[in-house]
């Protein structure tokens, strides 16, 4: 049986994520938007940065993020100096390192989704009397929601699955920072493989759900459309 | 009323400027090779592009574009009809319609949804999804939507051209009876001069990013240095009125403006009394004395208004008037025939119309 510390552990992760991905899709969007219809000459830098998570070992993305919240950090003074509590080993932190982690898997598909739609439905909206908001809520958003669909479960199902990043900027504290792959860690280490099992497969079974979900979803959007 | 633009645009290594007026009511058509900007000047006139500082758009007394003032795409009372239809896939037929409808400025002007489903014929496609309905289709429901919202000026960018023949000549009745009941001005966009001709009141001539030539249809159409004119293609176009529809051997008898009467094909009119001829320069040949014995029956009087300098191919092109009237007719001779005959300006010919088409 799960422990109470587990369901804790579980019940921060799912907050995580749910957080991450929310603040990720209204940052993702504007950011997609402008990767796909801008000519700006160094667009293929920001989208090297953006990609940056997928590569990189998350310990090192975790390094940097420790190193600039920390006390002696640029952001760790300035949260100082404003008086506001400190990021590391919190969940503030946790929420903004895992934005930074889950970052390319939210963008990617909305900008590929954006650059599909292409310019001339917009046009044509505009035409009609459609301002930019309406735009973007008549148009734009159902025409990319397969597209809006994979980008929420996968920012979601990465930031569910992260544990680098988590252990370095978030500590491993349990009822505030400790998420559900560290608990599984700390249970193999203790050599508590029973409720490593408990977890692991919650974890599996959910994220298979997850998945499942989305490309019975897409499948339905497809038939929907002819 | 009258629709002013002067538009200053820097594209890559294209420029446009162009510079037109044209009456506020009816068809004017934009005409010219492709890549010579008409696309991009009615784009501007939408705004979505950006003109450079200088330029200005005002629709009948209402001021879209000037130095201090910029009106976005969405706050024009446009309507623009694309190549491409361009429906939106997620809504059907009737939310498609319906989309500028319910975003119009002025609920009360603009024509009645059932009008205009009526009119394009579309009440068995109302809650299809676009995906299912035929290239023809799509191009009616996209002219509807554009018309529901009610614009001030309406803009077409070759809404034919990508279609088959037979969509063609589904659309272009349509396209008809609209220009007559539209009530609104149209800028319709076309390389075909028959659509041009069949289609349009005025017309606009451009070449290499600017206007050459832009006023009445007629009028320009003569003008030596429009393309068409310098073009093989060459041809003017003749307003009639109708004097007997069932005449012998399956004609009909036109009355040219001049009192002649011209025999076509026999037409069927739909009430229509007035009805253009295209009459090809080539078609037109000249002479000093009223032939008899010929086999052609249309044979006009008229006088030599211009005689337009040889081509590098032994053609000339002769301006001609309707005896007595504005009426201009071309017609394309050898230059060794223009010598022979000593054509020049004034003089009294007979015009022998080897073939005429009917247009609208």
């Amino acid at each position: 049986m799960p422990l109470e510390s587990d369901i804790i552990a579980l019940w921060i992760t799912l907050r995580l994520a749910f957080i991450t991905v929310l603040i990720l899709l209204t940052l993702g969007t504007p950011l997609a938007w402008w990767l796909a219809n801008t000519k700006f000459r160094f667009k293929a830098v920001i989208e090297a940065a953006v990609a940056l998570p997928l590569v990189l070992p998350p310990t090192v993305l975790g390094f940097y993020m420790l190193v600039a919240i920390g006390p002696n950090g640029p952001i760790g003074e300035f949260m100082a100096a404003i008086g506001a509590r400190p990021l590391a080993f919190s969940f503030a932190g946790l929420v903004i390192g895992s934005v930074f982690y889950s970052l390319p898997f939210v963008v990617q598909p909305l900008q590929s989704a954006f650059s599909t739609l292409g310019k001339a439905p917009l046009e044509i909206a505009a035409t009609l009397g459609a301002g930019p908001l309406d735009r973007f809520f008549t148009i734009v958003a159902p025409l990319t929601k397969s597209g809006y669909l994979t980008a929420t479960v996968l920012g979601f199902a990465h930031t569910m699955g992260e544990f680098g990043v988590v252990l370095m900027i978030g500590g491993n504290i349990p009822g505030r920072t400790q998420v559900l792959s560290i608990a599984i860690y700390d249970h193999v280490e203790a050599l508590d493989y029973g409720s490593a099992h408990w977890l692991s497969a919650a974890l599996l079974v959910f994220s298979f759900l997850l998945l499942l979900l989305v490309y019975g979803l897409n499948r339905r959007f497809d038939v929907v459309k002819v | 009323m009258s629709i002013h633009a002067r538009i200053h645009l820097q594209k890559g290594a294209f420029i446009l400027d162009a510079e037109f007026t044209v009456p506020g009511d009816g068809v004017t058509a934009l005409f010219g090779r492709s890549g010579c900007g008409k696309s991009t000047l009615l784009r501007a006139i939408a705004g979505l592009e950006h003109p450079l500082p200088g330029s200005t758009i005002s629709v009948n007394g209402i001021v879209w574009l000037e130095d201090s003032k910029y009106l976005s795409v969405h706050q024009r009372r446009v309507g623009y009809v694309f190549q491409d239809p361009g429906l939106f896939n997620h809504l059907r037929v009737r939310g498609n319609l319906m989309y500028g409808f319910k975003r119009k400025q002025t609920p009360d002007s603009g024509p009645a949804p059932d009008e205009v489903i009526a009119m394009l014929g579309l009440e068995r496609f109302l809650d299809r999804y676009p995906q299912t309905l035929s290239g023809g289709e799509r191009q009616r429901v996209a002219i509807g939507r554009a018309l529901l919202s009610a614009p001030d000026l309406l803009l077409m960018d070759e809404p034919l051209a990508a279609l088959d023949m037979k969509s063609r000549d589904e659309i272009l009745p349509f396209l008809d009876s609209l220009c007559v009941t539209a009530r609104m001005p149209v800028l319709y966009v076309s390389h075909s001069p028959d659509e041009v001709v069949r289609l349009a009141e005025n017309l606009i001539v451009m070449g290499g990013g600017k206007v050459i030539a832009h006023g009445e249809l007629a009028d320009v159409l003569s003008r030596e240095d429009s393309p068409i004119a310098q073009s093989d293609e060459a041809f003017s176009v003749l307003s009639c009125t109708v004097q007997k529809l069932d005449g012998p051997c399956h004609l009909s008898v036109l009355n040219t403006r001049s009192g002649e009467s011209v025999f076509v094909p026999r037409v069927s009119l739909n009430d229509r009394t007035n009805i253009r001829l295209r009459i090809n320069a080539r078609d037109v040949s000249l002479c000093t004395q009223r032939p008899v014995g010929s086999s052609i029956l249309n044979i006009l009087e008229v006088q030599v208004a211009q005689i337009v300098p040889p081509d590098h191919k032994g053609q000339q092109l002769v301006r001609v008037r309707l005896r007595g009237t504005d009426e201009l007719l071309l017609a394309r001779i050898s230059e060794y025939s223009c010598q022979e005959l000593g054509v020049a300006e004034n003089m009294h010919l007979y015009a022998q119309i080897k073939a005429v088409a009917l247009i609208g």
